[in-house]
């Protein structure tokens, strides 16, 4: 990492040769303005990243919308939270409004998911946790993903390689030069 | 009644066992004695149809006649059921559905060895393997779920009726046409299993089944989706798919069959992928068997669990037996599934079938996984976990993305190798458009970078845009050509391009029409929803409308209660429609049940169509007010509309090409003056 020389530190103070005292003030005069600017840059970000991270927090409307969305009603109808409408469901009106209740609270997420999960069981959690053996129904699908395209680009180029296979006798397969020029003629009498 | 059914399930049982015994028997020899055994089997195979199509027939009649000592009928009917529900009896229950599932095969076999000229020796080994699978059917029917079981404890006075969620007009076409879908693979994977067994020389048997699968899978298709319907019209919760795990078993066979469809053109046009074909035939046949025993074992808890029971063993041993015999004739006869090209270039129409099959069968994997999950987690942790809609949308989304880049690019790629120029020039212009397609979403509004949701809604407006254009340059490029020839307009040039490949062209009608279920889909992280408990007067603002509550009533007729708003609904100050959000109390089972009242914007928005939906939640039973929730789902008509393209270019394939015919004209001849000159 390149290190810049301060400019009221030690390096540039009284006691500092009267070269480096130079090469100092060079450097100040030729990149004065740049690291003004990133400073400048510096700051916009951070003052950006405050308002970003303070102030534009997850409402409490999208904090009970996103969380009524990571469980299911225990109803037995098999829905998510907030989507569940059975008609005259005793469930998910109380567990609606005790997960307001523990948002407005200020309880985080994973406080309240852990209540939830120790009132009614881990099935109330709509997905597997990224925890434990739970883990596996994540990474599976990915690594049946990977396996496949790996397979798959293997067998394409295995497939590249394999020796033609044998035609009758007398015919010959064109290749090269021959075949592109099989090709633009065929182009040529069929689009034009 | 119940006698005359029963009798003819003991018959069809008896004549399709003869169908596959004698059948079996005369595959063994080749003399005059084992053809004259092999017609007797054809012949009871047809025969079977016809005990079939009585056994059914009898318990309509006593769906009918309410007949309530057929303890089927007691438990989903009752006198005042709708003429139309009675008839959809025969599937509404465990015992009914499986006798229609068999009436469907019968069906299906009938057809099949009606037109067993065609190839009568690979008939003969289709029409054997789909009497295994009759008989299998009928044995479960006859000892296990038997449709015409009396009521024990004399005859009731009435029936139970129809499950509320049942009685509604698409629930009436809805299972048949996804039976229609799992039954129908039978016929592909008895062909695939025939021509595996008796060394079928080339690709005829795919040429034979290829308008049987197309058929099948469009069945499939369409019932997947009116299911999807369904769940959006009458389930009342504003969504179409809740990855539930009946839902997810139709989905798998279909994903499979969508990879057959596409791996199978490359075993006809290049004779590759033979052993790949038959996996994913058995595969698709396997995997409609694993969803019919889904939804009968209870082993997963589900939302269509009204039809449980202990006949998941039947299927079990069915499975694994099935999955053992196919197992072994692919392994003692892969020598004969050998591919006859070879693969030049990684950029061609042949990988990108690869990549595409790889994809359809990872999402596919997805789903089996994540369904079976919580049985796995129960054998390992001790407890069961949910696996439900935040799992698969965040798993098979990506994936299906990806799928949805290959079926804009494959199209464009060609046969063996493709020039980098040639897909530079056939891809420039529609991806522009794609990207002018994400970036107009970016200008309107919608915000990638805050939500997961946006990010996916914008990439998968990019790809179905890209899909969309590069479907409509494919018939643009053709078209021209064609149009520089004959001299017509370029749509009548589309129209004869179509006619001379069918098959590709429809392809991409249904490709188009997939992009419009994905325009569709993308809409649902926009969705709004607001509910409120109205009085007479109350108003409701939701994006552009404004609901008005005009009033509130309750009715009463035989079969149902029921209690309704009547909500007028305003756009821009003007009434443009009145809804009515019903509540219903069916008598017969004690069963509530809403009932949604959906308002496309057709009429006011041609391109950003949404639906106005409204679910009467309840009513506050104080004041007798009743409590409204209001939804607007944008862009999910075009869901619908692109099953109708799906279909429609189904169709279109299904067509035969159009081959000009050449006529010898004659021609005057001169008779002397060059008489000899050639010569």
């Amino acid at each position: 990492m390149k290190r810049f020389p301060k400019a009221n530190g030690s390096e540039c103070g009284a006691g500092a040769p009267a070269r480096e005292r130079q090469i100092s003030k060079e450097f100040l005069a030729k990149n004065g303005s740049r690291l003004a600017s990133r400073r400048l840059v510096q700051a916009l970000i951070l003052t950006a990243a405050v308002f970003l991270f303070v102030g534009a927090g997850p409402s409490t409307d999208a904090r009970f919308k996103d969380l009524g969305h990571r469980m299911m009603c225990t109803c037995g109808c098999g829905q998510v939270l907030l989507e569940c409408n059975h008609v005259g469901c005793q469930s998910s009106d109380k567990m609606r409004d005790k997960l307001m209740a523990a948002i407005e609270k200020g309880d985080n997420d994973d406080l309240i998911l852990q209540g939830f999960v120790q009132e009614y069981g881990p099935t109330v959690i709509a997905a597997p946790t990224t925890t434990g053996f739970n883990r596996v129904a994540w990474i599976m699908p990915f690594v049946a993903l990977a396996a496949g395209i790996i397979f798959v680009t293997w067998l394409v180029r295995a497939w590249k390689n394999r020796p033609e296979p044998a035609l009758a006798d007398g015919i010959t397969i064109p290749q090269g030069h021959e075949l592109d020029q099989f090709r633009a003629q065929a182009r040529k009498e069929t689009e034009q | 009644m119940a006698q005359i059914g029963s009798f003819a399930l003991l018959l069809a049982l008896g004549l399709s066992a003869y169908s596959f015994g004698a059948g079996l028997l005369a595959l063994f020899g080749r003399d005059a004695a084992s053809a004259r055994l092999g017609e007797t089997a054809r012949r009871a195979g047809i025969a079977a149809f016809g005990a079939v199509v009585l056994a059914s027939f009898v318990l309509v009649s006593a769906a009918f006649a309410d007949d309530f000592s057929i303890a089927y009928i007691y438990h989903h009917s009752n006198r005042d059921l709708p003429a139309a529900y009675k008839f959809a009896v025969l599937w509404s229950g465990q015992e009914g559905s499986l006798l229609f599932w068999s009436l469907l095969l019968a069906g299906y076999g009938f057809v099949l060895r009606l037109r067993y000229k065609t190839d009568q020796r690979l008939f003969a080994y289709a029409s054997v393997i789909i009497a295994s699978v009759q008989v299998f059917f009928l044995l479960i029917l006859t000892f296990a779920a038997h449709p015409f079981a009396i009521e024990q404890g004399g005859i009731p006075a009435d029936g139970t009726g129809l499950n509320p969620l049942l009685q509604y007009p698409e629930m009436v076409i809805h299972p048949p046409m996804l039976y229609l879908g799992y039954v129908g693979f039978t016929i592909p994977f008895a062909f695939a299993l025939g021509a595996l067994i008796m060394h079928y020389p080339g690709e005829k048997w795919i040429h034979i089944t290829r308008r049987w699968t197309m058929v099948t899978w469009c069945f499939l298709t369409v019932g997947i989706f009116l299911g999807a319907h369904w769940a959006y019209a009458v389930l009342g919760w504003g969504g179409y798919w809740g990855w539930d795990p009946v839902e997810n078993a139709s989905l798998m066979p279909w994903l499979t069959g969508t990879a057959f469809l596409h791996s199978v053109i490359m075993q006809e046009k290049r004779g590759m992928l033979k052993v790949w074909n038959m996996v994913l035939i058995f595969a698709t046949f396997l995997l409609a068997m694993l969803g019919t025993f889904l939804t009968r074992s209870g082993i997963i808890s589900s939302v269509h669990a009204f039809a449980q029971s202990s006949i998941g063993t039947w299927f079990i041993v069915f499975i694994a037996l099935t999955t053992a015999v196919c197992a072994y004739f692919l392994v003692k006869n892969l020598s004969n599934l050998k591919s006859e090209h070879k693969l030049e270039s990684l950029v061609s129409r042949e990988s990108s079938f690869l990549f595409n099959n790889l994809l359809l069968l990872v999402v596919c994997f997805t789903v089996l996984w994540g369904t079976f999950f919580p049985i796995l987690s129960e054998w390992v942790q001790g407890h069961k976990v949910t696996v439900g809609p935040p799992f698969f949308n965040r798993v098979a989304v990506p994936v299906a993305l990806l799928l949805m880049l290959l079926t804009a690019v494959g199209p464009l790629l060609a046969w063996r190798k493709t020039s980098v120029e040639s897909l530079k020039r056939n891809f420039l212009y529609p991806a522009i458009g794609a990207i002018a397609v994400g970036l107009m979403m970016i200008l309107f509004g919608v915000k990638p970078w805050e939500d997961p949701s946006y990010f996916y809604a914008v990439v998968a407006a990019i790809l179905a845009a890209l899909v969309i254009f590069t479907v409509v340059s494919e018939f643009v490029r053709g078209g021209r050509v064609i149009a520089g020839k004959s001299g017509q307009n370029i749509f009548a040039a589309m129209l004869q391009l179509c006619r001379r490949n069918t098959r590709r062209y429809g392809g991409y009608i249904v490709h188009f029409g997939v992009a419009l279920v994905i325009i569709g889909i993308l809409g649902q992280p926009f969705n709004k929803e607001v509910e409120k408990e109205m009085a007479f007067g109350d108003k409701i603002n939701i994006g552009p409308y404004t609901l008005v509550c005009q009033s509130y009533t309750q009715d009463d007729n035989p079969n149902y209660a029921n209690e309704w708003a009547i909500i007028n609904v305003f756009r821009g100050g003007k009434q443009i429609t009145t809804m009515y959000p019903e509540r219903r109390f069916y008598k017969a089972s004690g069963q509530p049940q809403t009932l949604p009242r959906i308002y496309p914007s057709f009429r006011e928005d041609l391109f950003l169509v949404h639906d106005l939906y409204l679910v009467y939640e309840g009513k506050n039973e104080t004041n007798g007010r009743p409590i409204i929730k209001a939804h607007m789902n944008p862009l999910v008509p075009w869901i619908w509309i692109g099953l109708i393209i799906m279909v429609f270019g189904t169709i279109v394939a299904l067509v035969p090409n159009y081959v000009p015919v050449t006529v010898a004209a004659a021609v005057p001849v001169r008779e002397t003056a060059h008489a000899g000159a050639g010569d």
